[in-house]
């Protein structure tokens, strides 16, 4: 049925609101964490369960976006309640229909325990990790299921949309946007109204509008997340920004390495269509649009926007100089707005609430919020959004709920490939573009990497030049030839083979491969060095001057020992060793023959007395 | 896409002209000129490697960078003119800039003459790196030669990051090739020539001969531009996977 | 090749698909043949230099045929903080092969990918698009048993 005018849209949400509001609903998490986990198979368990016990009329079952909080999936909560279980396995399925659901009982064992006072917390606005983010984009992941339109209408999905076509000019649309001080979330913040606006103003009649889908950073996936739980958000806000610069067609690059979010979005674009938000004349008015989904092939660098824009066009992702910008000269060399996942989300939320509402979150040069992907050394890894301004300190210590004891949070690591490291002495600063810049780290997408004393920093800074010299493009000499040479001194480093000399090679190297790259690859690949030598300068000089690995990670630089104190003699490491190094008899200390170690680490992992020490 | 060289006439249609300062000096230029044929018409001049007039823009060798006013650097041969735009081609930012690309490319090519000179140009006098010694730098001309004036498209890139190279699909002897030795002649750092019975000479003209003298002389090559060296494009059979190119001097006496 | 013919009728002969082209193929035949490329350069109009190009740039894509089961390492950054890489040199060692290739008998493949986006589970390893989260050296020898426990006597005469 095609939706026409603003007010079948409210009847229909009218409709669909009466018939699941105070409706009992079981949300169960199909992030791909928790999917990883087994979540799968309690939706399935659900289903019998609910039918067996002759519920299912009665109580609406869900398969929603992620929920956030990876680290204890499966997540199920429950509606109106707002009942959150955490850690659920297939097996506890029978428990929450016959206790909680038949009979009110809630489960304690399945609930999030604070932190502090050990009590078991019932609902979800009260533990920790969700009591200081503030869920914007993310409203609806945990909430809906996203592969049914209805859902998002129930919510009020599309009447953003609704309202800019029938009763704003796309000029008004684009001043919504600038006074809301959105700024694009892929990582360089560019404000998202003046970059529609010199798309609207550029000539040509043929425009397009792109959803950056290409996700690439390690560590990274918010937009994954928001595509999979909410797609129809991303769509919505295509097709007004379309509509504000004049664009009759979209596209959505999603990287190949997404199935799920692939095929979420093929569906909602069905659905959309069937509904009519998509195709000719929506919502009545003169505008007509559609768009397509392009996948990626796997290349980091198609997440720069002239690399995605050569992918679009089915070449190799390799970047150009600009300008020309893409808003003058994008792909088909028509005027083409590239806005990341995240950005365009948050359009419907700020036609609907106001500029002045979104303005209101956020600092003075960072409005709103931001999606964080938290992961690493960090109790509660996942996903969260927070205002912007809020401080890393309160992020990783209240929201992550700091390092499990006995090891301590040395750095957290921003902005992907592109950012940099930042030292726990900075953990006071805001999250916020500027900020986080002068610091020499980046916002970037979003990924927030935790570290912790056993983290070398060389040796971060050596992985992230590993990863961009295979995903350099390849083009210019100093990314392609830098990151190589750059890496090749960080292992020099790690191995103890290197000098004073080549550190300061390194340094040089670093600001030319910044200064003369082609794109932005290239322009922040010295980013992890630079950030590391500004703040971990000493680790460097330990590998350098002492040969000496202080956190214990540069496998030239360490030897497993046995700590002949601790050591039973259970001869549990004996076996697995792959070298057969490790020497020993029944209740006797056994003894590592260094000789023949390869430093795998299997005795380390294998052993259940904490006998073999890392010196 | 080409990039044709603009006519820098300067008393053409005055909406269309910008103006801008290179080095401080004013000039006004017409819109779509680039930064290399504004400083070139200057007559300042600064290194180039992988530009060619013939050839479309590609700013992968990044040699021709200048600084502008908001302290980027740039490639000259692929950014535009812009009214207002304040250019500096000889900063110390530049020019370091300028000795780290010139070392790094040593450390791959060290046998190459042109190198050598633009290292001696703009005193270049260690290689930090370890060397390669390899045959190619990936500047692109041979590529861009071969599909925008031959229009052969036997050669091109493959693979990506520090592992790219240029060679022929799969490896093998290409049957689109014509032998005409243009990538040879484009090449800025190979030095390699026909070696054939007619030597010295620049190239070999055996594409416009019906019957070329060398194929019979170097029998196990696929053309005599494989006599003379390596360019990817000619040998017969399929290339070691290492990016190196095979040994000059071998493959030289082995006929 | 008829698959192929099915495939490029599928998206159009159109230079801007290729990529999606490719991709099919790739999911049909676990890689992409060379006759493959060859038809699709022909029917598409493109150099097969530009296909072969894109065929070797991007990361989905391999010219050599994958094993039966195809191992994949996560190499994102919270799996390599958290033992990724010693779950690679373990795979080296039992499989006797390096990453990107295939073990001699065509069991298994193994190669690495930068982060599939479920962080909270690093180390993170995927068999045959299966997830194995929190993975220890010891249980992937154990998991690499199973499966070629499971194999079943190798009737191919070469």
């Amino acid at each position: 049925m095609k939706i026409r005018t603003l007010e079948q849209l409210k009847a229909l949400q009218g409709e669909l609101r009466a018939a699941r509001d105070h409706k009992p609903c079981v949300r169960v998490c199909g992030g791909t964490g928790c999917r990883a986990r087994g979540s799968e198979e309690v939706l399935a368990r659900f289903t019998t369960l609910l039918q067996e016990a002759g519920l299912a009329e009665a109580v609406d079952l869900r398969f929603t976006g992620c929920h956030g909080l990876c680290e204890r999936g499966p997540l199920v909560s429950l509606a109106p309640e707002g009942i959150f279980y955490q850690g659920v396995e297939a097996d506890d399925v029978r428990a929450i229909v016959m206790e909680t659901l038949a009979r009110g009982v809630v489960i304690e064992r399945l609930l999030a325990q604070d932190p502090v006072t050990g009590k078991r917390v019932r609902r979800e606005q009260e533990i920790p990790f969700y009591r200081r983010q503030h869920r914007l984009v993310l409203r609806f992941n945990g909430v809906i299921d996203p592969t049914d339109i209805r859902e998002y209408i129930a919510f009020g999905g599309y009447h953003a949309l609704g309202m800019v076509l029938t009763r704003l000019t796309p000029d008004e649309v684009i001043e919504i946007i600038e006074r809301s001080g959105l700024r694009g979330r892929g990582g360089a913040g560019f404000p998202t109204g003046k970059k529609w606006r010199l798309a609207r103003a550029a000539p040509g009649s043929r425009k397009y509008v792109i959803c950056n889908g290409d996700e690439g950073d390690p560590g990274a996936f918010m937009d994954r997340s928001v595509l999979e739980g909410n797609p129809h958000s991303v769509i919505e806000g295509m097709i007004i920004g379309a509509y504000a610069v004049g664009a009759a067609q979209g596209i959505i690059y999603v990287r190949e390495e997404y199935p799920l979010a692939v095929r979420t979005l093929e569906i909602a674009l069905a659905q959309a269509r069937d509904y009519g938000f998509l195709g000719e004349e929506i919502f009545g008015s003169a505008f007509s649009f559609d768009m397509e989904i392009v996948r990626g092939a796997g290349a980091f660098v198609a997440g720069e926007e002239t690399a995605l824009i050569a992918a679009v066009e089915g070449k190799v992702s390799e970047p150009r100089q600009r300008p020309p910008y893409p808003v003058h000269r994008g792909v088909w060399g028509h005027p083409t707005v590239i806005n990341n996942v995240e950005t365009w989300a948050n359009v419907p939320v700020i036609i609907e609430r106001g500029p002045e509402w979104f303005a209101s979150l956020g600092t003075a040069t960072s409005k709103g919020t931001k999606i964080f992907s938290l992961v690493g050394k960090v109790a509660n890894t996942g996903l969260v959004e927070i205002p912007m301004g809020m401080t890393l300190r309160e992020l990783i210590e209240e929201i992550g709920g700091g390092a499990p004891p006995p090891r301590e949070i040395k750095a957290v690591q921003i902005g992907g490939p592109s950012g940099g490291c930042l030292p726990k002495t900075l953990f006071d600063l805001p999250i916020d573009y500027e900020s986080l810049t002068e610091a020499g780290a980046m916002m970037g997408s979003g990924g927030l990497i935790v570290m912790d004393d056993r983290t070398c920093m060389v040796d971060v800074a050596r992985y992230f030049m590993d990863f961009l010299r295979d995903e350099s493009c390849g083009k210019c000499l100093p990314c392609r030839e830098g990151t190589n040479r750059m890496y090749e001194l960080l292992t020099a480093i790690c191995e103890g083979r290197a000098t004073e000399s080549d550190l300061e090679l390194l340094e040089e190297l670093a600001q030319v491969v910044r200064e003369t790259s082609l794109c932005g690859l290239g322009q922040t690949a010295p980013n992890p060095v630079l950030t590391t030598l500004r703040y971990f300068r000493s680790e460097y000089e330990a590998h350098i001057r002492e040969r000496r690995c202080p956190a214990g990670v540069c496998k030239a630089l360490i030897r497993y020992v046995i700590n002949a104190e601790r050591c039973t003699g259970c001869l549990a490491c004996l076996s697995p060793c792959p070298q057969q190094a490790i020497r020993g008899q029944l209740k006797q200390p056994h003894v590592i023959d260094q000789e023949r170690c390869i430093k795998c680490g299997i005795c380390h992992e294998v052993c259940q007395f904490e006998a073999v020490e890392i010196v | 896409m080409r990039h044709l060289p603009r006519s820098l006439s300067i008393r053409s249609r005055r909406d269309r002209m910008t103006r801008l300062y290179i080095n401080g000096i004013e000039v006004d230029l017409e819109e779509g000129t680039t930064l290399l044929e504004a400083v070139e018409h200057l007559g300042i001049e600064i290194p180039t490697l992988c530009f060619h007039p013939g050839l479309s823009a590609y700013g992968a060798c990044r040699l021709c960078v200048v600084e502008l006013g908001d302290g980027r650097l740039v490639s000259a041969c692929t950014y535009p003119v812009q009214e207002g735009l304040q250019v500096r081609t000889h900063s110390p930012r530049v020019l370091r800039a300028r000795r780290m690309l010139i070392e790094l490319l040593l450390s791959i090519c060290p046998g190459s003459k042109r190198l050598q000179d633009l290292a001696a140009e703009h005193q270049v006098e260690r290689v930090r790196f370890s060397v390669r010694d390899e045959r190619c730098i990936l500047c692109g001309l041979c590529v861009r030669m071969c599909a925008e004036q031959m229009m052969a498209h036997a050669i091109g890139f493959v693979n990506r990051g520090y592992r790219r190279r240029i060679t022929t699909p799969f490896d093998l002897t290409s049957d689109v090739c014509r032998r005409c030795g243009g990538c040879l002649y484009i090449c800025p750092v190979c030095e390699l020539r026909c070696q054939g019975p007619e030597a010295p000479s620049v190239v070999c003209g055996s594409c416009m001969t019906p019957a070329p003298t060398c194929p019979p002389v170097y029998e196990d090559l696929a053309c005599y531009m494989g006599a003379a060296g390596e360019c990817g494009t000619c040998v017969r059979g399929p290339r070691t996977p290492d990016r190196r190119s095979p040994d000059f001097t071998r493959r030289r006496e082995s006929v | 090749m008829r698959e192929v013919e099915a495939i490029i009728e599928r998206y159009g002969a159109k230079r801007r698909h290729v990529i999606a082209i490719l991709q099919d193929i790739q999911t049909q035949f676990h890689y992409l043949p060379r006759e493959a490329l060859l038809e699709v350069a022909a029917r598409v109009r493109i150099p097969l230099i530009d296909l072969y190009s894109i065929a070797t740039f991007y990361n989905c894509f391999s010219l050599v045929p994958r094993g039966e089961h195809v191992i994949r390492v996560c190499l994102g950054t919270a799996c390599h903080l958290k033992g990724g890489t010693r779950l690679v040199e373990a795979l080296e060692r039992e499989l006797g092969v390096r990453e990107g290739e295939m073990t001699p008998d065509g069991q298994f493949s193994f190669e690495t990918v930068r982060c599939v986006g479920a962080c909270a589970l690093a180390p993170l390893v995927l068999i045959d698009g299966r997830y194995y989260p929190k993975m220890k050296q010891r249980k992937l020898t154990q998991v690499l048993a199973r499966l070629r426990r499971a194999r079943p006597p190798a009737e191919v005469t070469q």
